[in-house]
């Protein structure tokens, strides 16, 4: 690996007060990025550049800052979590930009996720298709059986794990045309339904999780495959296969 | 269908458009293997054969109207996708970089099957519906020798049918009784051959969509352009096609690691062997001598 070294960059980055107010892209310089940098650090030496030349800092989303919480989004260059692959923002570096490159943040564009402020979305309309069905009801009355007590299918397992490593930070919607959350919804759904435990429910949840997906406004999916590219936890359009089909057989119910 | 309306789940228009674009896929190949007959020589009368039978066979009635109605909601299962996908991302990004994750063809479903959709309504301009309801259509006639001098004959459906185009009067001529030149047959309701003087029918003639087509595609002033549109129009269906097939099955659920790579290589088989197939005809047929 090369040696790390200091980049000057200019950011194209969209500014918006609050939900209601107008947003507009604003050009800041910043020189003196180091390459080992991850990209919320650069943004972080923006906002302390920000702070000293007394403006308001850009407000973003992070939490875990090792790609696990979901928590981080924008729209990099065009592209969700930026250009890289398998990764999300928290994770991209520095090091993939060259001096004097341009970068354009924006925020996830969807109107099901609201602007709250700059880059920051309001990402609970993903929370509310959960709350519709994307859970297994267990009686906690204390007698819980041990979930491992069930013998599952090696590869089931696998699948439905593969499924559950979904994060939802909404980059499947943000970088669909359609501004589609199929992804996002067919990995919760085929989480449970490839598991016994899921069975139980399975008419109910698939018709529910999609009748909300509806609701909140998202887009259709035209399978042009953008999201399993851009997904940073490599969420398989099989998924949305495996929605259409649980739907259709609960449809049929 | 019981716990989703038909056609307000957004699964439930992706199954629509899926069912009515693969049936649509079956009727390109049989339109297909109806059109190949037209580059096989001196095959007039076959063709219109051909023809005869499609428009009126019972069975193939009810496959057209199955076809005509897989069109409509298609296209209109199709607006009402991107219009919703549009309401979708009310503010646009200033930044796009769309050619990093997916296909030319599939970001531009609804733009190639709007052409699509102008194609088939020129289309159905130009040949259905001069097949179905022109008066003036053309009946097939045949050049036969007769002692020696080339005479052109009607052709009727049954075989061995066959009336001198002289002694045929045209829709609406007048024949004068005295003159004693009156023409033996008359034709009535475009098809139907009668004797002038008997209110009797005595045989149906082919309309002749043969010479329809090879006029319409060697016309000395438009030939060149019809024939240009037809092959553009057969580019944009191949686009469509190269994602719409795949994403079909994609759609109605089936996708697996056994399967899917078979679908897409038929797929992609499909949508450029049919469409190119289509293509050479025209272009056989304008260049033809």
């Amino acid at each position: 690996m090369s040696a790390a070294k200091n980049i000057n960059i200019t950011l194209k980055i969209w500014r918006q007060k609050n939900a209601n107010a107008k947003g507009s892209m604003e050009t800041y310089k910043l020189d003196n990025v180091s390459t080992a940098s991850s990209f919320l650090e650069m943004l972080d030496q923006l906002n302390e550049q920000l702070i000293n030349e007394k403006k308001e800092p850009v407000a973003f989303d992070h939490d875990c800052r090792e790609g696990i919480c979901g928590m981080c989004s924008l729209y990099i260059n065009g592209r969700a979590h930026g250009p890289d692959s398998g990764i999300t923002t928290c994770q991209l570096h520095m090091r993939m930009f060259k001096d004097g490159d341009t970068i354009y943040i924006e925020p996830w564009r969807s109107k099901a996720f609201p602007v709250v402020k700059d880059l920051v979305v309001d990402r609970s309309a993903f929370d509310r298709i959960q709350q519709a069905g994307g859970f297994v009801s267990v009686n906690t009355s204390g007698n819980t059986i041990d979930a491992n007590s069930i013998p599952i299918p090696k590869d089931d397992a696998d699948k439905a794990f593969m499924a559950a490593a979904c994060i939802g930070c909404g980059a499947c919607v943000a970088t669909c045309k359609n501004g589609s959350a199929m992804l996002f919804v067919g990995a919760k759904v085929s989480q449970y339904a490839l598991l016994p435990q899921g069975k139980v429910e399975a008419t109910q949840r698939v018709l529910n999780m999609v009748r909300q997906m509806d609701e909140e406004g998202f887009g259709n999916c035209t399978n042009t495959g953008a999201c399993e590219i851009e997904c940073p936890k490599g969420i398989s359009l099989e998924n949305i296969a495996r929605m259409n089909r649980e739907y259709l057989k609960a449809s049929l119910k | 269908m019981a716990k989703s309306a038909l056609l307000k789940s957004s699964i439930v228009k992706k199954y629509w458009m899926a069912l009515t674009g693969l049936f649509l896929c079956l009727f390109l190949a049989g339109h297909l293997a109806g059109n190949l007959q037209l580059l096989v020589p001196n095959n007039a009368l076959n063709f219109n054969q051909y023809a005869l039978f499609m428009t009126t066979n019972p069975a193939v009635k009810l496959l057209s109207y199955l076809t005509y109605i897989s069109i409509l909601f298609h296209a209109i299962d199709g607006i009402m996708l991107t219009i919703q996908n549009k309401k979708a991302r009310p503010v646009s990004y200033a930044k796009t970089n769309p050619a990093a994750n997916s296909s030319l063809a599939s970001r531009n479903m609804a733009v190639l099957g709007t052409l699509i959709l102008v194609f088939i309504a020129t289309h159905m301009v130009n040949f259905w519906a001069k097949m179905h309801f022109d008066k003036n259509m053309p009946l097939m006639t045949k050049e036969i020798e007769v002692q020696g001098n080339k005479q052109k004959f009607y052709v009727g459906t049954q075989t061995g049918q066959y009336y001198p185009v002289e002694q045929v009067a045209l829709v609406g001529e007048k024949q004068n009784p005295e003159t004693m030149m009156v023409k033996q047959f008359v034709i009535k309701n475009g098809t139907e051959l009668y004797y002038s003087q008997a209110d009797v029918k005595t045989a149906d003639l082919y309309k002749d969509l043969y010479k329809l087509t090879l006029d319409f595609f060697k016309d000395p002033k438009l030939g060149l352009v019809f024939t240009i549109f037809y092959v553009f129009s057969m580019l944009v269906l191949a686009f469509h096609l190269w994602h719409g097939f795949q994403s079909a099955f994609q759609s109605l659920g089936v996708n697996s690691s056994k399967l899917t790579p078979l679908i897409k290589f038929v797929g992609k088989a499909f949508s450029i062997v049919v469409p190119l197939l289509f293509a050479i005809i025209p272009i056989f047929l304008h260049f033809k001598k």
